[in-house]
């Protein structure tokens, strides 16, 4: 009855206020509008202008409205009164909270500073609290990076100076078939989204390479359902196909690879695998217009891929040989590695086909006039729109980093990195693994660590020792077990104090980090060892100190607890000096205020660490007089330096005549600038150097008048990864230092500075015929972890996580809807529901990472479906892989840069009755912040 | 009984696009934070943090496997997943608004958008029994129904930016899955996406002449078919020596 219709007000107030700031229900860091009523947090939604989201929002980003009334949220400082793990605390004031970790903290930074273990779990400050530890003076401090990606990081930076996701990203603008490998769903969460929404719009291809075809793989147009552990395989066989047909960019590898560098061939000399160098220690090519020797980046060089030469008696090739050696071989045959790729040897040529065709045959240019670093100007931008991207899947192997490598190598040979179409480096990249750090271990008592914890080694003479020649590191990071372990190895600290090696600890200082439950290995074993006494009834690991904001199953561990507050009640910065949220187009950063103020005792743990640092009189955190330098974190990200006019922030610093951008002095209304633009600052980067940044000279200048570099840094790109070869000469026997003999062969086959596929590790300590079946984890886009509690609206989506069973496993073991299955690996046996999914590797099963809860965590009920039939697959795996009779307990990692190993997981699957529970099933934990409300209806407004 | 209009001035809706959509769920909170602080009683939820959680949402995303049959090209196609975001469809012929014993649901003479008018919903039920999408939900906390009100509080709302005139799950949608138009104007966005990607009814045996258009996905995996579109590349060389003769004599030209 339209005469009916009631009049709307379709004008509504929409909010009081919006106050603009930045997301933390990931770690995409997109940009939020929080439009506030009555003082509160009545909707969130996407800013439209800020650079990483430019107005959408994921699930998580909407959601975060039941992040601010989370029950599971922490209310004050408590300090453990029950034995550990038993949830039993009393609330303490945050001065005495303070009072007890200086107690505990000064006498050891005073005679041994190593005995702290600061280890930050998804912390989106790691430039702060790496200064606060190096300042305490302890080396046992590293973030997540261990046991998440460092692989694909690592095997960036060290290949091409940059890696994907926050250092680079497709050429969404230009790509025409873009190939995403083994990524897990969240990462880099809006923007892969909106690249693959843009360039599908405009038809152009996705291949997924992926055991699972979910999510991101379930919208390409094509799906290699490869075996897990495999992609190098496949990739390396891509290579052999691509240079078997000659398609690769002889031009773009003769002038910005290290293809044409020559090397030394003479099995018997000291420096065989290392490149000739001239006097200053440059790398030497053959000019291919005069056919003599000359430094690769001489003014007007032009490098030859084909030339060798002969000096001493010891002929010298170029890399361009070695590769075409190594990769033309026909172990890399599609036919070779098919099978155990589980793709056909056509499916693998019709790809190499699709990538030559886009590559060479749609090249296109770009009328964009550059200068190059030998001086050459260039009329065009050459565009091969072709481009890639990758993550966790391919990462979180023993064989992840040579596979990261694998890939970056096949970009580079296409000629399609930093190029238009390509793949395109997000300032402060591209820099090269020689312009970061090298990790730093000395340690003086009551005095600052010697430099940066972590870094880039360069051979065998960066590694951490000690004197005597143990690990320097509680996570032995840097050593020759790992030797490139950039990231730290957070997974093996707990272990490695419960066991006293390399040496006993007495503090373990964790943030963020939920390592009793689904951020470790061998949860149940990590539990004991929180919790194992020594004989005189004490703590094995004396000390802990947790901060998180909410009840997670880690506080129950700890002996302190220092709440945080939500990410809507915090100042943040989110650094050009740390994780950058720079677009290709620009350079760009970020901070968090607190749009609200907290209604709890909690305080932002950077700002307590600002305090703590002036209590225990750390050189970075008190003045002159002894008195607190910082007063809070917001005041550490005005005023800090790092260098000379170079602070957290690069937007309206003070410069002579102003405000200014990049390099500058302190501003104290710098946060108000931020707080007016939207909380982010964004510059972009001139037309002429949008594109060949490592070489082109107008990006170098630009770079260096922000205040990215201090002076030029033009490189090449590491096909062959010179470092790498040092540790294999020193396993042969070369040089002073020298690796244990039990590790020789290990380091000789797997450093090999071209990259190679080698099986999963845990594959030559299992039996695989015993444990046929590959197990994988993955987040669901609409859930990180647990890191963001258990969001009353999320769990709704994800509150339940089956072991998902491809078709023909479901089928031999005769599973229907509804039941459940004993899953067990060579460590664990698990007991959880299954579902079938078709769309799947047929050798393996997967399950949504870290939806399972224990009871009493999370202020969820002790019936909540997380608790009762969600599980775990960590409890499958441990820090270790089983003995096989060599006397040894080898590393669950990367034997490169010491990952956690993850995904090489091997299991066999039964039926079974159904159980009432999940199993392993572990007692409830006492909530030290009670229950949640019965029923929501969160309407703020009138 | 409620009547419908005999036609509506516009036709409102939304283009989802099932090439596209990664089944993220932003749409789904995203709309489940504007319409719990906006439009009429908020989304409530049951239970929220114990052992059977149950909330109103106005928008669900299912996900379905498809089994594609074999073809002589392709005897064995992999499964697929579609991600199928679900909400109204503000039909033309809605059932919802028939069945109404009380005229709360209607169909805007003005825009065709569906509404419940929640002062004269008894919650008895009938409509979400009728709408055969399954796309109403009863409150249970206020005892309404609730459904996809197109965001009529948005989109003409003068309060907003301009460029915000648009539903929330649109706004939103990370891979731009999600259009918002006018289908009574062949030259809308909306019109013109149906017409060129094929957009289709839901269910039209039903005769429901829903608004929203689903665009379904491409073909797919078109590597895996026998005769496989590009050719395989042809080898220069046939051993590593032969390569250092080919890079020779590919260099002179360059």
């Amino acid at each position: 009855m339209p005469n009916d219709q009631p009049v709307l007000d379709l004008s509504p107030a929409v909010s009081d206020e919006v106050r603009r700031t930045t997301c933390y229900m990931c770690a995409c860091r997109c940009g939020i509008n929080v439009h506030m009523k009555d003082g509160k947090v009545a909707y969130i939604e996407g800013n439209r202008d800020h650079p990483v989201n430019k107005g959408v929002l994921c699930a998580k980003g909407s959601a975060g409205i039941m992040q601010v009334n989370a029950p599971s949220r922490l209310r004050a400082p408590i300090k453990r009164v029950g034995p550990r793990g038993s949830g039993e605390f009393e609330e303490i004031s945050w001065d005495e909270a303070l009072g007890i970790a200086t107690d505990w903290l000064a006498p050891i930074r005073e005679n041994d500073p190593e005995k702290l273990a600061f280890f930050t779990g998804r912390d989106q400050s790691q430039s702060f609290t790496s200064f606060w530890a190096q300042n305490f003076g302890t080396p046992n401090y590293a973030a997540h990076g261990g046991f998440c990606s460092v692989n694909m990081a690592a095997a960036g930076i060290y290949t091409m100076g940059g890696a994907f996701w926050e250092f680079g990203q497709p050429d969404w603008d230009y790509t025409k078939l873009f190939l995403l490998f083994g990524v897990a769903e969240d990462h880099d969460s809006n923007p892969i989204k909106m690249g693959l929404g843009k360039i599908k719009a405009r038809g152009a291809k996705v291949i997924g390479v992926n055991p699972i075809r979910s999510g991101y793989n379930a919208i390409a147009d094509d799906w290699v359902g490869i075996t897990p552990g495999t992609d190098g395989l496949f990739i390396l066989s891509l290579i052999h196909e691509l240079m078997k047909a000659g398609k690769i960019d002889l031009d773009y590898l003769a002038r910005y690879t290290n293809a044409p560098v020559l090397v030394n061939g003479d099995p018997k000399s000291p420096e065989c695998g290392l490149f000739l160098r001239d006097g200053e220690g440059k790398p030497l090519v053959i000019d291919r217009k005069t056919g003599k020797l000359a430094a690769f980046d001489k003014p007007g060089v032009r490098p030859d891929l084909h030339a060798t030469h002969r000096a001493a008696g010891i002929t010298h090739r170029p890399v361009m040989h070695l590769m075409a050696e190594r990769y033309l071989d026909p172990q890399y045959a599609p036919e070779a590695v098919a099978e155990r790729c589980g793709i056909t040897p056509d499916k693998i040529r019709a790809i190499a086909a699709e990538i030559a065709r886009v590559a060479f045959d749609e090249a296109f240019e770009l009328e964009h006039e550059w200068t190059d670093f030998r001086g050459e100007t260039h009329k065009t931008m050459q565009g091969r729109p072709v481009s890639f991207h990758a993550m966790r899947g391919i990462s979180a192997h023993s064989n992840g980093f040579q596979t990261c490598r694998a890939l970056h190598v096949l970009q580079i040979l296409l000629g399609t990195v930093e190029v238009p179409g390509g793949f395109r480096f997000k300032p402060p990249y591209p820099k090269p693994a020689t312009a970061h750090p090298k990790p730093h271990v000395g340690v003086n008592a009551g005095a600052p660590l010697n430099g940066p914890h972590l870094g880039f080694v360069q051979g065998p003479e960066d590694l951490a020792f000690k004197e005597d020649g143990t690990p320097a590191r509680i996570d032995k990071a840097f050593t020759w077990e790992n030797p490139m372990s950039s990231h730290g190895m957070m997974h093996m600290v707990i272990a490695n104090a419960h066991a006293g090696d390399p040496y006993k600890i007495d503090t373990l200082f964790l943030y963020m980090a939920n390592m009793a439950w689904n951020s470790s290995m061998n949860t149940a074993g990590t539990m004991q060892m929180l919790t194992d006494t020594d004989e005189n009834g004490d703590y094995v690991i004396p000390r802990i100190i947790y901060s998180d904001a909410y009840s997670s199953e880690m506080v129950a561990y700890a002996d302190l607890i220092l709440p945080d507050t939500t990410y809507l009640e915090r100042h943040d910065c989110i650094s050009l000096l740390d994780r950058p949220i720079c677009e290709a187009d620009a350079m760009a950063d970020a901070i968090r205020w607190p749009v609200i103020e907290p209604d709890r005792d909690v305080r932002g743990f950077q700002s307590v660490l600002c305090e703590l640092g002036a209590r225990l009189n750390l050189p970075g955190f008190v003045n002159d007089d002894g008195s607190q330098k910082y007063a809070d974190y917001a005041d550490y990200i005005t005023n800090h330096q790092r260098r000379p006019g170079i602070g957290p922030l690069a937007g309206w610093r003070m410069g002579e005549t102003g405000l200014q951008h990049g390099r500058g002095g302190s501003n104290e209304a710098q946060l108000d600038a931020y707080i007016k633009n939207g909380g982010f600052f964004a510059a972009h980067i001139p037309e002429a150097a949008t594109y060949y940044k490592p070489w082109n000279t107008a990006y170098q200048d630009w770079a260096v008048k922000m205040g990215l570099y201090d002076s030029p840094q033009p490189y090449i790109f590491e096909l062959y990864v010179e470092p790498m070869r040092k540790f294999q000469l020193a396993a042969e026997g070369h040089g002073d230092h020298q690796p244990p003999d039990h590790l020789r062969d290990r380091i000789k086959q797997t450093l090999d500075p071209l990259p190679i596929w080698y099986p999963a590790l845990e594959d030559d300590h299992v039996d695989v015929d015993e444990y046929p079946i590959h197990a994988l984890t993955q987040r669901p886009m609409a859930m990180y972890h647990s890191w963001g509690s258990q969001n009353a609206w999320l769990r709704q989506i994800h509150g339940r996580n089956p072991l998902y069973v491809p078709t023909k496993i479901w089928q031999a073991n005769g599973f229907a809807d509804g039941d459940w299955a004993r899953v067990t690996s060579h460590h664990g046996t698990i007991t959880v529901p299954v579902a079938h999914m078709a769309a799947l590797n047929e050798n393996t099963v997967w399950t949504w990472n870290a939806i399972s809860k224990r009871k009493g965590a999370w202020a969820l009920d002790e019936d909540a479906p997380e608790a009762t039939k969600g599980f775990l697959l960590n409890h499958l795996i441990h820090e270790l892989l089983p003995e096989r009779g060599d006397g040894m307990r080898w590393a669950n990692s990367d034997p490169v840069t010491g990952q956690a190993a993850w995904f090489d997981l091997r299991v066999k699957i039964e039926k079974v009755e159904a159980p009432e529970e999940a199993a392993p099933a572990f007692p409830p934990l006492r909530s030290p912040v009670g229950k949640g409300p019965g029923k929501l209806a969160w309407k703020v407004g009138k | 009984m409620t009547s419908l209009p005999a036609s509506t001035k516009k036709k409102l809706g939304l283009v989802i696009d099932l090439d596209t959509c990664v089944g993220c769920h932003a749409c789904v909170i995203s709309c489940k934070g504007w319409n719990t602080e906006n439009y009429g009683a908020p989304l409530s939820d049951q239970d929220p943090y114990g052992g059977n959680p149950s909330g109103t949402f106005l928008n669900r995303v299912h996900s379905y496997e498809v089994q594609p049959l074999a073809t002589s090209t392709m005897p064995h196609p992999a499964a697929q997943l579609i991600h199928f975001p679900k909400s109204c469809l503000h039909c033309e012929d809605a059932p919802c608004v028939t069945v109404c014993p009380t005229g709360a649901s209607y169909k805007r003479v003005e825009d065709g958008i569906v509404l419940v008018n929640e002062s004269d919903c008894i919650g008895c039920g009938l409509c979400a029994w009728a709408c055969p999408y399954g796309a109403r939900e009863m409150d249970a906390e206020e005892g309404v129904m609730k459904k996809c009100t197109l965001c009529v509080d948005r989109i003409y709302n003068e309060n907003l930016p301009e460029v915000d005139r648009e539903p929330a799950c649109v706004r939103t949608c990370p891979a731009g899955a999600r259009h918002f138009g006018d289908f009574a104007d062949p030259d809308s966005n909306v019109s013109r996406l149906t017409a060129e990607r094929g957009g289709m009814d839901l269910m039209p045996e039903q005769g429901t002449k829903p608004v929203n258009q689903y665009l379904p996905p491409r073909p797919k995996d078109a590597l895996d078919q026998i005769d496989v579109l590009a050719p395989f590349l042809e080898p220069v060389v046939q051993e590593p020596s032969g390569f250092l003769g080919w890079l020779d004599r590919t260099l002179e030209k360059i």
